[in-house]
Order: C-alpha cells, then sequence, then structure tokens
C-alpha cells in the first residue's frame, strides 16, 4: 500500500512545481521515477531541432543531461551551457535525465571529461535551436535573419524593437530545415548569460527536503528486497549453502544462488547466494543465518605485507622502459650526488555515502532498471549479457548518484538485480552494505615505486629514474596482465614535466589478486604522490627553498612533446594540439598558489608548509598546504591552497566545491585511509576501520582558480592527486621527518624526548 | 502493529519491535529522506530527531521509538525553509547530496541544544557524520551563519 501512496505524492509533486517557488530548482525539475514520462515524445508542434533539448508552444525548454550527476554538478552545468547559447530564461528550463543509449553519444561519466567532451556539443545544440527561432521570426515578420536576435526567451527585432517570446515561434521554427553546423554562430564570450556564474545546481531544493531520489530511493509497485553473500575471497565460489535458517526469518521469501563469473570477471557478478525479503532488513537478517561453504579459489593467500614486499623488490629491479631521453642509468652511476627514495601507497575504496543499488524488473522480454549509475550504456550492454537479452531491450534509468568516485562506472550490482529480476519474476532491488561495499570493491591499486636522481654542483638533477610497480586495471577484464597500460603510465609517470637531461621511467610487473578499478584520480594518486615527494626531497637534498626549486624544475616556458621523445602517450584521450602538456600553464599555477598562501611566512614549531604541483585531467593544480604536528605525531591541517588552471570554467562555483572536496578526500588518502588484505579478505568492514577524512579533520580549502579561454579541463579529479605530497612535503617542513609510504603513521612523528 | 509519532502526524507501523527506525522509515512507510550508509551508526547519514535529540535510525529500533517525536527530513519543514535548509542552500553546501539530510538534522538538534555554537562545539557536533564529497567547510559556514557565536 505504501507503495502506491508514494507515487501518488510523487506525481502530485512534479505537477505542482510551482508551489514552493522558493528557487530555481525547484522549477527544474524534471527527473522522473518512471521513463514512460521521458519516453513520451514531445508533441508534433514542438521544436525538437538535436536530441539535447526540445521547446514547448508554451516556450517552456526540457534539456536532456545525459552525463550522471555525482556531485560535481554536471546535470546543472552542461544544460547551462546549451541554455546559454539558446539564451533560454534559465527559470523556463527543466532538465529530464537520459536513460543510458549510445545515441547520446558518450555517457561513461569518469575521467573528468564531460565539460570537456560536451561544451562543444551543447552550444551547437543550443545554436541549433536558436538559429531556427530567429529565422522563425524573421519569416512571420518578413525580415532578414540577420536582423533578429535571441535574447532572454525572446526574439528581438533589432530595427524596430519588436519582440516574440520563443513559444509562439515554435510552431514555424519545427517547419524550418535543421540548419547544418557550418551555418551555426556561436556566442562571443561577452555574449554568455549563464557559464562563469554560480547557478544553484538543479537538485538542490529536492536534497534539501530529503526528496532527491537516489538509485537507493527507487520504489517500484510489488518490488521486493535482495541482500546477496558473495565470497569473501575474490574468484572464490559456493560449494554449498544452506538456507534452512534465513528462511525461517520473517519477511525472508527466497534463496537463491547466482553464479561466480570466472575470473577476470570485468563487469559481471561475483556471484554469490542471494536472500530476497519484503524489506531490507529482512533480507540482511535473513543472509546472517545463512550457512555457505565456500571454495576460496586462487587468490586466499593473497596477504598485502607480503605484496608489498614483492612489489618493492620489483621496483628494485629494470622494469620495461616507458619514457627514455638521454642515458639515466649512465649519469646515475656517473654522479657524485645521488638520491633515492622508495614510495609506497595502499589499496583504497571508494565508499561513496550511497552504498550499490540498483532495481530491477524484467517483464515480456524485456528489463527495466533504475539505478545510480556512472556508466549507463555499459550497464546496459551488461544487463543485456547476463539476461541474454538484446540491448535495446534493456532500459537503464539514471537516478542520481550518492557520491561516485569510480565505483559506480562498474555495473556489477545492476546485473545482480536484473538476474534476481529475471529468476524471481518479481521487481528486485539489490542494496549492498557498507561490508559488501568495502570487502568487494573494484579496489585503486596497491603501488610501490623507486627513484633515483643524480644532482649537479647547483643541485639541479642532471638525471632522473623512477620506476613505478602497480596491478593494472587491465587485470580487471583480462587475465594474465601485469604491466600498467599507457593510459595509466601516462599518470604522473611518463608525463613528468621537469627539465632534466636525462630521463628513465620504467614499469615493473604485478598480478592483481583483487578486481582493481578506476579510484577518483587512479593512477595520479600514488604517482603524483611519489614525484611530488621526490622534487622536495631534491630541494633539501640541494638546501634550496622548495617552492623556489620546483620552478626552476619546471624550467623554462615549453610545450613537452612526449611523442617526439618516442613516449606513447594518450593525453587522457585528448589531442596534444588542444591540450598540450605546457609548462607556462603549471608556473603558472605554481606562481599563483606561492602568493596567495603566504608562502615563506613564519609558522610555530612543528608547523610547516608543504608544496606540490601536478597536471592530470588536463588540467594544472599547484597546492600548498599547512600542517601542524603534534606531540603525539598526529597531524591536522588547518590551511591548503590550490590554485588551478582548468581552461574555460563553466561553472566556477561547483569547480571550486570540486577543489574543497579534492582537498578533503586527498587529505583522508594521506592520513587516513588504507583497505589491506589478509588471506584474500578485507581487513577493513566498514567506517569503524576504513577511516575517512571527518569534520574535526577538514582544512579551510582556498581555492584560486585561473582566468581562461583555454579549451576547458578536467575539474572532478585533479584537484586529488598533488594533496598527497603537499602534505607530506609540509610534516618534513614541521618534523624533518619524511613520509615515504600512505596513510601517515603518526607514531613516527612524535616529538622526541 | 506499533504505534509512532511520526512528523507530527500518528501512524500505525506493521513492523517487527527490533527492527531500526531506518528501514521502517524507508522500506515500510516510504520516507526516504533518511540515508542507509554503514548500518552501525558510524556515519550519520540515517540522523533523526527521537524527542529533538539526534540519533541514527539504524540503530535505533521500532519499540526504542515507542511513545516519542520522531522527526525525520521530511518533518523539519514544509518547505525548505527552516534556517539550515535556507543556509545550506545560500552556501550551496550539497555536492552529490546524499548525506546532506542527515547533516541537516544533526545540526538541528545541536542549534536547538546550543543556540550559538562555538566552532569547536560545531566540529563535535558534527563529526559524526561523514562526507565524502568533502563538503565540511561549507557545513561549518552554514551553520555558523544561522547560529554563530
Amino acid at each position: 500500500m505504501s507503495n502506491v501512496t508514494k507515487l501518488g505524492r510523487r506525481s502530485l509533486l512534479v505537477g505542482s512545481v510551482g508551489l514552493s517557488g522558493l528557487m530555481l530548482g525547484v522549477t527544474i525539475r524534471g527527473r522522473r521515477l518512471f521513463p514512460e514520462a521521458y519516453a513520451a515524445p514531445p508533441g508534433p508542434a514542438d521544436l525538437k531541432p538535436n536530441l539535447y533539448v526540445s521547446i514547448e508552444r508554451s516556450g517552456h525548454v526540457t534539456i536532456v543531461a545525459h552525463r550522471s550527476e555525482m556531485g560535481t554538478g554536471i546535470r546543472t552545468a552542461l544544460p547551462m551551457v546549451l541554455a546559454d547559447e539558446l539564451e533560454a530564461d534559465w527559470q523556463r528550463v527543466s532538465v529530464v535525465q537520459a536513460p543510458g543509449d549510445a545515441k547520446y553519444g558518450d555517457q561513461n561519466t569518469d575521467g573528468s571529461r564531460s565539460t570537456r567532451q560536451f561544451y562543444q556539443p551543447m552550444r551547437l545544440a543550443g545554436a541549433t535551436a536558436r538559429q531556427m527561432l530567429e529565422s522563425a521570426a524573421a519569416t512571420e515578420w518578413g525580415v532578414a535573419a540577420n536582423e533578429c536576435k535571441a535574447e532572454n526567451h525572446q526574439v528581438v527585432h533589432i530595427p524596430s524593437g519588436r519582440r516574440v517570446d520563443f513559444g509562439a515561434l515554435v510552431d514555424t521554427a519545427a517547419k524550418l530545415p535543421v540548419p547544418p553546423e557550418s551555418a551555426l554562430r556561436l556566442k562571443q564570450p561577452q555574449e554568455r548569460r549563464y557559464i562563469g556564474t554560480g547557478v544553484p545546481i538543479v537538485d538542490l531544493h529536492d536534497i534539501l527536503m530529503g526528496k532527491a531520489q537516489y538509485g537507493i530511493d527507487t520504489v517500484v509497485p510489488g518490488m521486493k528486497h535482495a541482500s546477496i553473500e558473495r565470497c569473501p575471497v575474490y574468484g572464490g565460489r559456493a560449494l554449498s549453502f544452506d538456507a534452512g535458517a534465513a528462511m525461517s526469518v520473517p519477511g525472508v521469501e527466497q534463496v537463491l544462488q547466482i553464479a561466480p563469473s570466472p575470473i577476470s570477471s570485468g563487469f559481471l557478478p561475483l556471484g554469490g547466494i542471494a536472500v530476497i525479503a519484503r524489506n531490507s532488513w529482512a533480507a540482511q537478517q535473513g543472509r546472517q543465518r545463512l550457512k555457505v561453504e565456500w571454495d576460496f579459489g586462487p587468490n586466499a593467500s593473497y596477504d598485502s605485507a607480503s605484496y608489498r614486499n614483492a612489489l618493492r623488490d620489483t621496483a628494485r629491479s629494470p622494469g620495461h622502459a616507458v619514457r627514455s631521453e638521454g642515458d639515466a642509468p649512465a649519469a646515475l652511476a656517473a654522479s657524485s650526488h645521488r638520491i633515492e627514495a622508495e614510495y609506497y601507497v595502499p589499496h583504497l575504496a571508494h565508499a561513496p555515502m550511497e552504498p550499490l543499488a540498483a532495481v530491477a524488473r524484467v517483464a515480456d522480454g524485456k528489463c527495466e532498471v533504475w539505478t545510480a549509475t556512472q556508466n549507463p550504456q555499459a550497464a546496459r550492454t551488461t544487463v543485456a549479457q547476463v539476461l541474454k537479452l538484446d540491448e535495446q531491450a534493456v532500459t537503464i534509468n539514471v537516478t542520481l548518484l550518492g557520491g561516485g568516485f569510480g565505483r559506480k562506472s562498474k555495473p556489477d550490482y545492476v546485473a545482480e538485480a536484473a538476474i534476481l529480476a529475471q529468476r524471481t519474476g518479481a521487481p528486485v532491488k539489490v542494496t549492498w552494505t557498507r561490508e559488501d561495499e568495502l570487502q568487494h570493491s573494484y579496489y585503486h591499486a596497491v603501488c610501490a615505486q623507486r627513484l633515483e636522481a643524480a644532482l649537479d654542483d647547483r643541485g639541479h638533477p642532471v638525471a632522473w629514474l623512477h620506476r613505478t610497480v602497480f596491478p593494472s586495471i587491465q587485470s580487471t577484464f583480462q587475465t594474465g596482465v601485469t604491466f600498467g597500460s599507457a593510459g595509466e603510465l601516462q599518470q604522473g609517470v611518463t608525463d613528468m614535466p621537469y627539465a632534466i637531461p636525462n630521463i628513465r621511467c620504467e614499469n615493473g610487473p604485478a598480478a592483481a589478486h583483487v578486481r582493481i578499478g578506476w579510484y577518483r584520480s587512479v593512477y595520479n594518486i600514488p604517482h603524483a604522490f611519489a614525484v611530488g615527494s621526490f622534487a622536495d626531497e631534491l630541494a633539501h637534498a640541494a638546501r634550496r627553498d622548495p617552492l623556489e626549486y620546483l620552478h626552476e624544475l619546471i624550467g623554462p616556458d615549453r610545450v613537452i612533446d612526449l611523442k617526439a621523445s618516442g613516449v606513447d602517450y594518450p593525453n587522457y584521450g585528448a589531442s596534444t594540439e588542444l591540450y598540450p602538456i605546457d609548462t607556462k600553464r603549471l608556473r603558472g599555477v605554481l606562481e599563483l598558489v606561492g602568493h596567495q598562501s603566504g608562502w615563506g611566512k613564519p609558522l610555530p614549531p612543528r608547523h610547516g608548509r608543504g608544496v606540490a604541483v601536478h597536471r592530470s585531467f588536463l588540467t594544472y593544480v599547484a597546492v600548498i598546504a599547512e600542517v601542524a604536528v603534534g606531540a603525539d605525531g598526529q597531524v591536522s591541517v588547518p590551511r591548503v591552497d590550490m590554485a588551478v588552471d582548468c581552461g574555460l570554467c563553466v561553472h566556477p562555483e561547483r569547480a571550486r566545491a570540486q577543489f574543497e572536496g579534492a582537498a578533503v578526500m586527498g587529505l583522508g588518502n594521506t592520513l587516513y585511509s588504507a583497505i589491506t588484505f589478509r588471506n584474500g579478505r578485507s581487513e577493513q568492514s566498514n567506517f569503524t576501520d576504513y577511516t575517512v577524512a571527518r569534520i574535526d579533520a577538514a582544512p579551510e580549502v582556498h581555492v584560486h582558480l585561473v582566468p581562461s579561454e583555454a579549451p576547458p579541463g578536467g575539474v572532478g579529479e585533479p584537484g586529488v592527486p598533488p594533496v598527497s605530497a603537499a602534505i607530506c612535503n609540509a610534516i618534513f617542513a614541521a618534523t624533518g621527518k619524511r613520509i615515504r609510504a600512505l596513510p601517515v603513521d603518526p607514531a613516527s612523528l612524535r616529538a622526541s624526548g | 502493529m506499533a504505534e509512532l509519532r511520526l512528523n507530527g502526524v500518528h501512524r500505525d507501523v506493521d513492523a517487527p519491535a527490533e527492527m531500526p527506525l531506518l528501514w521502517v522509515l524507508r522500506d515500510v512507510l516510504g520516507l526516504t529522506g533518511t540515508k542507509f550508509g554503514c548500518g552501525v551508526g558510524a556515519c550519520g547519514a540515517c540522523t533523526i530527531h527521537l524527542d529533538g535529540e539526534a540519533v541514527r535510525a539504524c540503530i535505533t529500533s521500532l519499540s526504542d521509538a515507542a511513545g516519542k517525536e520522531v522527526t525525520t527530513i521530511e518533518g523539519l519543514s514544509a518547505d525548505g525553509s527552516h534556517p539550515l535548509q535556507r543556509a545550506w542552500a545560500s552556501f550551496n553546501v550539497p555536492q552529490c547530496g546524499y548525506c546532506q539530510p542527515g547533516q541537516i538534522m544533526q545540526a538541528a538538534a545541536l542549534l536547538k541544544q546550543t543556540p550559538k555554537p562555538t566552532d569547536g562545539q560545531i566540529v563535535d557536533a558534527m563529526s559524526g557524520n561523514i562526507c565524502r564529497c568533502g563538503t565540511y567547510q561549507r557545513i561549518k559556514a552554514a551553520i555558523k551563519s544561522v547560529g554563530g557565536a
């Protein structure tokens, strides 16, 4: 009964948008629970020049958000770009979320690519509609099209000042041919209406009212709830199970086995024993009473302590050369001032606040899913695969995401719901517990590195050797992969930007024993930590101020052409012409953060500042962190300054928020978080032992954005990588103790005496 | 059958007495503003008020709530006009937004008890609520703007 009530109330809300018209978010509504509403085609009189925008006779504009909203603000920012180019009144715009469908173009919301890839397409989509409306007004008035100009939801005839609302032009505009891209006139920067402003996110009001709908909040009539017991070791499987006690829990209706997927399982479900019940609580209670006998499989002896040693040993031997300029080994051998250091970063888990959840309904040879996914097209493909359906028979409705950080790019949990819905014949919601999430993640790769440098008489490096060893994400999809891909090695290894004559970067092999996956900023985390720390070590070895020394390492303004050096360098999938490695921009953020942070000003004892700079996801970020180290070795970070050059910033207010958040996540990665394995099992189970940054650790973050008209770079991820090195360099400044392994061990920082 | 006073309204609930309020609210009563985050009282996503005090609904059973006034985010204000909801909007606090109902309920209980909290009191009261997006700086600012000492 409650389900029916709920649906009724939600429909009412959708229909009564004006009632609480407090802010923009109220009128810009449009995420519908059921896709029927989405699928309803616009009326024949609507103007619908492309996939992303339609305009009704009322003048109401509907813009499709096709990327997933997990907190970056992209569901607001990209529609805002379209609305800007359309000259739409934002108050008369609704945003609807696209289901997973290749016709929208790439929807995999990761890699900090949404704005980079879709800024221009959204502008073109908006300009197309605008020009059709302008032409329609010219036709109706019998005047030249170039005398008509769209302005805040009206078209104006410039010579006469005559005006008409967009809505009144829809019928005429809909009969006009869609102009080709070559005929489109895009707005100039000074004509921008919303780009560069701080429009509130479209979901703000719903979030604050508790009405925002995440995947886990989906309710479908007749829905069952499932909780799944999976083998604690990756690659294991259930030999037998006893469901008797589980079935005796009131509310438990069924216990089903999901077949395991062999290593490397990719996006396929792990398999396990699913308890299906009337509510989540009963499902979880039933699950606790399952008796399962497991074959733990080939990874049952995975142990983080011994694995760490193995990776470190690998990093002490030569690996595959992935960048080589000059002769670094010879220069190192000949040097009288040689510096060496080894670094280590553990596994991490994403721990988005919304645990993984999906609802699926299978009927009449079709499957419909509601879920929080970063990657709805992969979810669609995976569901079609496990159900043996054609992709066209699968609909993936994308809800809001309660965080993602890369975990929700992998749709294994969506496939679980689909399998159970097919097997039970009822809609099924699968909800992962926090314990499930930490035990069965696609973990951020553990990484061991060794760096060596030779310094000349002035303390400048003449040789640089960087060896990195980590299990590759590719191992999750393909068995036997032990080396990193070019896309992984570009993240802080092959793209090293310092002016050094002899450079050698190497990668050694590491076999994976768990699923390895993307975690916000990915391999940039360990590499920026090691490179950023090592640069600071060199500065101290050279007895130089670290900030000045970094400027010297960056060297003269230039574009680094890695392809000319024979490096397989993907540049995050972007053209190196549009997005070169430009050391002038790297220097620019470093100068800016130096000026803004108070670098060089006196600090109390056991306080210190540290600096690091890193380009990732085509964006340049410099960080200065200030730390205070207690006598007990506890580290606090009172202040972080971040200077950011991300090119054109569509939504600076949300960009600032992303960098503020990146400082906090980077701080957590540095000081607290680690997933460790013993006997193939994660030793962490919940927020009680997987520590993340809480409000008491939150620094005051100052974000300094560089104004730019360069093509837009990434925003969601590039703030994270330089934070760890900046904090650890600050710890060195405060205590003289060098941190080379994360997370920081406070015991190593206790005041002596 | 248990009786609840929920957001000012009397509700009869057909659920086991030991069932956590979190699941009663979400799965039985259909109020999904109270979020599941950890199930062990370690993250604060499910924070609600029991007789005006902040509690974690994931570790509070239905029977614990008998005879008490239960307030969830849906009952904090009819229209988003609670001073904290307004402050959250003016500071653009949420990123993904998932933890924010719990954050707001925790902050509302703090201000009820301590209308003008110090920075230290804000941090103490809010340190049980995790935000993985890292909106803490704005949460502090929003609370201070309403009840700054």
